[in-house]
Formats: C-alpha cells, structure tokens, sequence
C-alpha cells in the first residue's frame, strides 16, 4: 500500500520527535545537576507544536512535499536542543519563539491556500515594503545597534529584525516581477533593468549603511540566482559578479569593520588574542570535537568557573561550533546533509511547479536557505570571511525562525499546487 | 527555466557540500595540530574534565600529584592538587590553567590524560566515553624515593643546588632534589609567589631543574673523566709517576694547584685523583690533547641530552661551551686541553650528567640510562607499561673502572672527600671545586657511589655560591643522602 504524502509526514514527524526526545534525555543525563527532568516536557511540547502545524498541513495543502516539514522539524529541534544545552532560558524563550513561528506558519499556509499567486499582482507593494523593512532599523529612535551592525527594531525590551521578513518580501518581487518582465529582460536591453537595478541598488545602500555584510551578500546572492534562472543568460551572472567585487572593493576600502574581518579571514592566527579571538576559538571548539563528538551536554563551552563563556554569541552566530563540538564530524555532517535535502526538496518543487512565478519563488526561498546556511556556516569554518546572520531554524533568534516559518509555509504551497491532482 | 533551476540546484548543494567537507578538514585533518596551540582555551579547560591520572612516589603510595573534584555548574572538574609541595616540584612539574605545564605532567600528559595510543587505555577511555562516564587518565609511579629525598633537601638547607643519585645498576633515579624548590599548588592562583622565593644565589630560579638543566662546572670531579681517557688510552696506568712541581706551564703560562705552597714532587697517577692533584692532570691533558677527552665525555653522555622522561626543554647538554653556545673543539688550538683535564675551562655540566658518570664507574665501566618513571597504571591498577633498563654505553674496561673507584675510594678514606666517610660502607668519590670569577665564591661538587664492588647509589652534589671545597660543603650533603638510601625504607 502505498502511504499519501501527509501520512508520510506524519511518520517522519514521529521519527523526529523522537529524535528530539533522546536529545532533551541526553542533555538531562550529562547536565542532571543543573537541568530538571521537566526539561523533557520540551519534547512532549515540541511534538505536539509540530502535530499542529501537520495538521494545517494536512487541511490546507495535503498534496505538498512530505519532508519539508519534518526536515524543518529535526533542525529546530536540533537547535533548540543545542540552546537548551548552552542556556536553558533562553530555550524557554526560543520555544515561545516556535509558537509563534507555527502559528505564523499556520496563519500564512490558511490565508494562502486557494492560491497564492495573487501575491503577484501586489509585487510593487511588496518591495517598497520590502525596502520599508530595510530601513526601518536605521531610523532614529526605533533602531539599534548590536554588536556593531543596525539590524534591529526595538519596542521596549521586545527587539526584531526586519531584515529577516524584507528577504523573503524581496524574493516575492523579485519572482512576481522577472515573471511578468523575464522575456524582455534576456533581450538585454538596459532600461528593462531599471527598476531591478534601482531595487537592488536601494537595498545594498541601506545594507552598508546598517553595516551588515553578510546579509548584502545574501540579497545579492538571491538577487542573481533568481535573475539567471528567470533569463537562463549566465553572462547577467557574471556581470552581476563583477558589479559585485566592484561593490565589495568599494567596502573594504570604506568600511574599517570589513578590513578587520577580510584580515582576521585570511590569517586570524596573529590576532588569536584581539579581535580573531572569536573566530580562533569557535575553531578550537570545532576541532575538539573531533570525529565523534563529545556528546551532547558534555562539550566544553565555559571557563572552568562554569559560567563566562569562551565563545561569545555561541548560541546564535557560532551555534554551528557548538553542534559540532558536541555532535562531531559525524553529527554535523548529517545534519548538514539535512539542509543538502531540504534544498534539493525545494528545487524539486521548484521544478515541478508549472507556472513562472511559483518556479521562481520556490528557487528565491530555497536558493536563499543554501546561501544563508552556506554564508554563516563557511564564515565559521573559515571558508570564508565571518559576517553573522543566523543559521537557519537552528540559531536562537525569534526574527529569524518566524521568517523561516513563513518561508517553508511559502515553499509547501508552491509544492502543494505542483503536486495536486488535476480534475 | 527547469535546466538553469536544476544548474543553480547544484551550485547550492556544491556550497554545503564545501561546508562538509571543510568541517571534515577542521575535525579530522587540523584538529591534532590545534589541540597543541598554546591559544587553544577549550583544550585548557577540558583538560578540567579529565580525570587526570596521579603520579606517585617511588613507592607506590605516597602521591606526588593528586585531584580535587569540584561541580561548577553541573559539571564535575578536576583541580590538580600536590600533597608534597616542593618535595619533588622539578621533577612532578605541574598541571593548570593560566601556566600550561611543567615536569613529568607536561611529559607524560598523554598517559595522565589516558589519550596514549596504547591499546589497553585507548579500550579504556573509548569504553568510559561511550557509556558517558568521565575519562580517568593513567597513574604515573615514580622511581623517587621520598624519605633520601627529604634528607636532600634537608641537607641542602639554604644551599642552591642539586642532589642527583642514581642506582648504578639500573640507571633508576633515587633522589632528584633543588634547593631552591617551589610549592605547585602556588602556580594556578598565587604565581608571585613563587616569583618571590629568596635564596642563597644570585639568580635563585625556583622554576629551574637545577639538576637536569642548570649550568655547573665541574672542577676536579670532571679528573673522574680525564682519568677514564687516560686508562683508557693504554699510555697511562694508576702507577704513572710524574713530578709535580705545583704548577703546570701551558702556553708558557703557569697553571696552578689549589694550593702551590706545597708541592706534591713525585707522584703516581693514583695519588693525582686521591689529592686532586691539577698539575698531574694538566699534563695528561696536554699529552692526551683533547680529542680523546671529548671522545670519553661522549662514551659517558656528553654533548647530547641526557635520556629523562622530562621534557627535552626542562633539560640540558653537557659539554664545553662557548658564548653560551654548546661546542666540539677540534684541535688544541680550540681549546685548553690542560685545563679541561682538570674541569676548568668553559666547561658546563648538569649534576644529573656527573651523576652519570659516577654511575657508569661504579657499574664496572657501563652507563645504564637515566629514568624517573617506573611505570604506568590503568585506573583500575593494572600496569600498561614498565620502563625497562637499558644501556646507554661502555665507558670504561671493567679493569680500568676497578682500578679507578679504588682511587676514589682513596679520596673518601684518606683523600680530599673524607668528610664523605660512612662507618662500614666503602664509600668512593671525587671532589670539585670551580672559582667563579665572583671573589670568594666557589661552586662546588661531589661525585660518589657505594659501597664500592656491589654498588647501590651513585650520586652528584653540586652547590652554587660557596665559601668553602668541595670536600667540605658538597661531601658531607652526599653522605646523608647516601646513608638514607642504603639504609632502606
């Protein structure tokens, strides 16, 4: 008998809760002193979350991929394990966090489900809003600065990054608008280009003006990719490329931050004590683990007074050290593997869908997803040089894990009217 | 539109790719190479984690280093402590977190830390992880023997110096002692302190192995080597006669004895070492020339480390020195061989190495090598490996090592070493005595062994900063010793 596609998620989800369980057990059985056994209602609680969000499934797009939603599931419950390891409060608020991001998805995957391609028909209204997004964090009195990047929002104690949801408001533009103009656009003729150049030119000044390379890298990213497959014309790639190094000269030359990062990126060795103490020691952390991992619950994240952190921002920028310090080669492999299958499951729904804008999108989001997990992840293991952005469903951050709710409920729409039975 | 998605497909999947196998290259290719950097803050305190294996003395249960288990945060951490303090500090070193490391747990941290690669402890610990139970490294025993080793440090009281005795059959080191010495426990938290130790000497160095690695010069006992060549070479014997007129002419200059009121006239090769006789030994050395002296400095250890379980940076080489640099004279022309006959050019010596070569002439010629460990154990008690004895070289004939302890048994009986006597035991040695350029201030040394025939301690005392002779400060701190290891526990 051959199982549908929600029964086939529904199985999936079991596998992974109970994956999560064993890992909430483990993190108890190493850290019993300090964590208590309610810690292991965090599984019970994030099966049952992630039941909810079937069950919308189920009801609002029941043909959609079966893996998306449980390979989403594993990573968040692979971070929210890692967070609870490395700071059981800031679990707690995370988990609220994942309430939130469900209900958002449930909410996106309900208003959408007849069918959201009439998304496309706003798409001008969706970018100002996603420029609005942008620029929200550098007006005065609402934005702020942390960690030396104006990313943020703040409304009393309560903070958001608007960057996070004006990505996935650009990928909506963009897909809408190379739609409608991606005949005339592979023509090459340079007024067609206009509002496209004007978009992207807004969003890179807003971007070096917050100071947040890793995000301008990203936008940048997605803005080509979708642009190559809308054109098929790879020579727009390169001169996107070359547009792009021209940019980022540009910035280094300007921007002392950026100087700092490329020097620390090509030898961080000399500044092991300065400003590549970070990087240096996440590297440490990395190579501790070695081949198999010290396990969860039992890597070494503090000095020996228990408390001060050797790493700072563990739990968001470097959760990637973390996991596989604890988890090994062996573990982060297979959990990079994870994303390696969600974003093939994107691009196949990509591939599948049979008009122009749902290709689009799905490719923007799924293409999006790789280059952020490749631009935190490659920043981390030195691959290239560090900017921090989060790692997709895994860092601790509200803003993010709620745009990666909306983005999968974006790509399970896509998925699911690509895979529905026509009648 | 699907073939430029499925291209852009495999560029993204190629990125995380990369990011697998960068990860591969960070954990499995350059992780080794990290643990070792000095930056590496995780490798410091993991250590913690460890429960590091103990390092007892010789035997087998007085604990030279031990731990202190302490839950911080959850966690179970393991502080190092030293029940001993100073007793053993140069040899034991230490083990934290602001210094690194010192000593046999530098060394043999490997073993401590049961992350060798011997089979038994890699089961071991691969077991203790699998089952999440903490490690437990191996227990290092020592050969130190605590009860001489208090005598010397006893006897040494405000002297700068070292004891080194060897058991001349095995080469296991007894007694390894410095003045000054330092508490370990001090090192983690209250450093200064140590920076603050006061003692008898110029430079007192409380961190320093004095004896594997500080600089001596030998005096008269270095004669001991200066008389191995000579038998050795066929053209003397104990009977050679020459007339000492307390002095020897090198280079048309004199060279004097210790005293030069008193000529000694005509007198055999024996008497020479049984007074200490300079003139006699210059001669051999201008005769000789120094090719085969350094040919007989090597056959007893010279000019390359001597063989310890320290680490190679806490020890030192033996040998002429010039500039502060270790050098080979190739002809006369490069060095004084007269006076380094006798010990006293730019010769620089550790007491570990002199205690070698009383060793060697002790054992009937043959040099048995140096250790300080005696063996591994498992955390449940079994042993994962024994040091086994091992020869280092043939010194001397077993005549000519015969015929030159009876002479050093002359020097103790009714020489310059007497004050070394111990009632019942034929006790041989040689004294030393070096000016150091400081008026009034000598450095002086006493090499021994006994009871001579059926040997069971060597030993070398050397001292910085002396008014006194060899036979009157060195000898009397290496007859306590002495009486305490051949008295038995």
């Amino acid at each position: 008998m051959r199982l549908s596609a929600r029964n086939r998620e529904l199985l999936n989800l079991i596998v992974v809760g109970m994956i999560t369980g064993l890992g909430f057990a483990s993190v108890y059985i190493a850290r019993s002193e300090i964590v208590s056994p309610e810690s292991l209602t965090y599984a019970a609680f994030f099966v049952a979350l992630y039941l909810v969000a079937h069950v919308v499934t189920r009801i609002t797009a029941p043909y959609a991929d079966p893996y998306l939603l449980p390979m989403a599931g594993l990573l968040t419950a692979i971070g929210l394990t890692e967070i609870y390891r490395l700071n059981p409060d800031d679990a707690f608020r995370q988990g609220l966090w994942l309430v939130i991001g469900v209900a958002l998805f449930s909410v996106t995957l309900v208003i959408l489900r007849h069918d959201y391609r009439r998304l496309e028909s706003y798409k001008y209204v969706i970018g100002i809003g996603a420029i609005a997004l942008l620029v929200l964090p550098a007006l005065p009195g609402i934005g702020r600065t942390i960690n030396g990047a104006r990313l943020w929002v703040g409304f009393g104690p309560f903070q958001f990054q608007p960057g996070e949801f004006s990505k996935i408001l650009l990928i909506l533009f963009l897909a809408g608008y190379l739609r409608e103009k991606r005949e005339v656009l592979a023509q090459g003729r340079l007024k067609d280009f206009g509002p496209l150049l004007l978009i992207w030119g807004g969003a890179m000044a807003v971007l070096v003006q917050t100071n947040d390379l890793g995000s301008g890298l990203l936008y940048f990213g997605i803005f080509l990719a979708m642009l190559y497959v809308a054109t098929s014309r790879f020579v727009f790639v390169a001169g996107g490329m070359a547009l792009f190094l021209a940019g980022a000269a540009f910035v280094y030359q300007v921007i002392p931050r950026v100087q700092d990062r490329v020097t620390i990126w090509l030898d961080p060795w000399p500044y092991a004590q300065t400003e590549g103490y970070q990087l240096v020691q996440s590297l440490f952390a990395i190579a501790f683990g070695g081949f198999g991992g010290t396990g969860l619950g039992k890597g070494t994240f503090t000095f020996s007074n228990g408390t001060d952190p050797i790493i700072p921002y563990l739990n968001t920028d470097f959760i990637y050290a973390a996991l596989a310090q604890e988890l090994g080669l062996v573990g982060v492999a297979a959990v990079l593997l994870v994303y390696m299958l969600f974003v093939a499951r994107g691009f196949r729904a990509a591939m599948l869908a049979d008009d122009g804008f749902s290709k689009l999108l799905a490719t923007g989001l799924t293409f999006a997803f790789a280059l952020q997990t490749f631009i935190i992840v490659g920043g981390v293991l030195r691959l290239i040089p560090l900017t921090g952005i989060t790692l997709p469903f895994v860092s601790y951050g509200g803003s993010s894990l709620l745009a990666n709710f909306v983005l999968l409920a974006l790509l399970l729409l896509v998925s699911n009217r690509a895979l529905a039975p026509r009648g | 539109m699907n073939s430029a998605i499925s291209r852009l497909a495999v560029f993204a999947l190629a990125l995380i790719g990369a990011l697998i196998l960068a990860t591969t290259y960070w954990q499995a290719w350059a992780a080794p190479g990290l643990a070792d950097r000095r930056e590496n803050a995780i490798q410091r305190v993991a250590q913690f984690t460890i429960e590091r294996g103990k390092i007892y003395a010789g035997d087998g249960k007085t604990l030279f280093a031990t731990n202190r288990a302490r839950k911080v945060n959850g966690q179970t951490l393991y502080f190092r402590r030293y029940p001993t303090g100073g007793l053993a500090a140069h040899v034991v070193g230490y083990s934290t977190q602001v210094r690194s490391r010192a000593g046999l747990e530098q060394s043999m941290n490997d073993f401590l830390t049961g992350s060798n690669a011997n089979l038994t402890t890699v089961v071991d610990t691969g077991v203790d992880k699998l089952l999440g139970r903490h490690v437990v490294g191996n227990d290092v025993v020592t050969t130190l023997d605590v009860r001489a080793q208090q005598v010397a440090l006893r006897a040494l009281g405000d002297n700068c110096g070292s004891v080194v005795a060897i058991e001349p059959t095995t080469g296991r080191v007894i007694v390894m002692a410095n003045h000054p010495t330092y508490d370990p426990n001090l090192v983690e938290g209250r450093y200064n302190e140590i920076g603050r130790i006061r003692a008898n000497c110029p430079v007192p160095a409380p961190l320093l192995n004095r004896a594997t690695a500080g600089s001596f010069v030998p005096g008269s006992t270095f004669k001991v080597v200066t008389a191995s060549a000579a038998l050795e070479s066929g053209r003397y014997t104990m009977e050679t006669r020459k007339t000492d007129p307390g002095y020897c002419i090198e280079y048309g200059k004199h060279v004097n004895n210790y005293d030069t009121t008193r000529p000694f006239g005509s007198i055999t090769l024996f008497q020479a070492i049984q007074y200490s006789v300079n003139s006699f030994f210059c001669e051999i050395g201008k005769e000789l020339g120094p090719g085969p002296i350094i040919q007989e400095m090597k056959d007893y250890g010279f000019y390359s480390l001597p063989p310890l379980e320290t680490p190679a940076d806490e020890r030192r080489i033996s040998g002429l020195y010039h500039n502060g640099r270790l050098f080979e004279p190739q002809s006369a022309a490069d060095v004084d061989p007269g006076r380094l006959a006798f010990g006293q050019t730019e010769l620089q010596v550790t007491p570990q190495q002199m205690a070698m070569v009383a060793a060697a002439v002790a054992n009937r010629g043959v040099l048995m090598e140096p250790y300080v460990v005696d063996r591994i154990l498992s955390p449940k008690g079994k042993v994962v490996t024994r040091t086994r004895q091992h020869v280092l070289g043939r010194t001397l004939s077993p005549h000519n090592a015969q015929v030159l302890s009876l002479a050093m048994e002359a020097v103790v009986r009714a020489g310059t070493g007497v004050a070394a006597q111990i009632p019942g035991v034929r006790v041989a040695g040689k004294t030393g005595t070096a000016e150091t350029g400081r008026a009034g201030r000598n450095q002086t040394a006493f090499i021994a062994f006994a009871p001579v025939g059926a040997p069971k301690v060597a030993i070398a005392v050397m001292l910085e900063n002396q008014t006194g002779v060899g036979g009157t400060t060195a000898a009397p701190i290496a007859k306590q010793v002495m009486q305490a290891i051949l008295q038995g526990p």
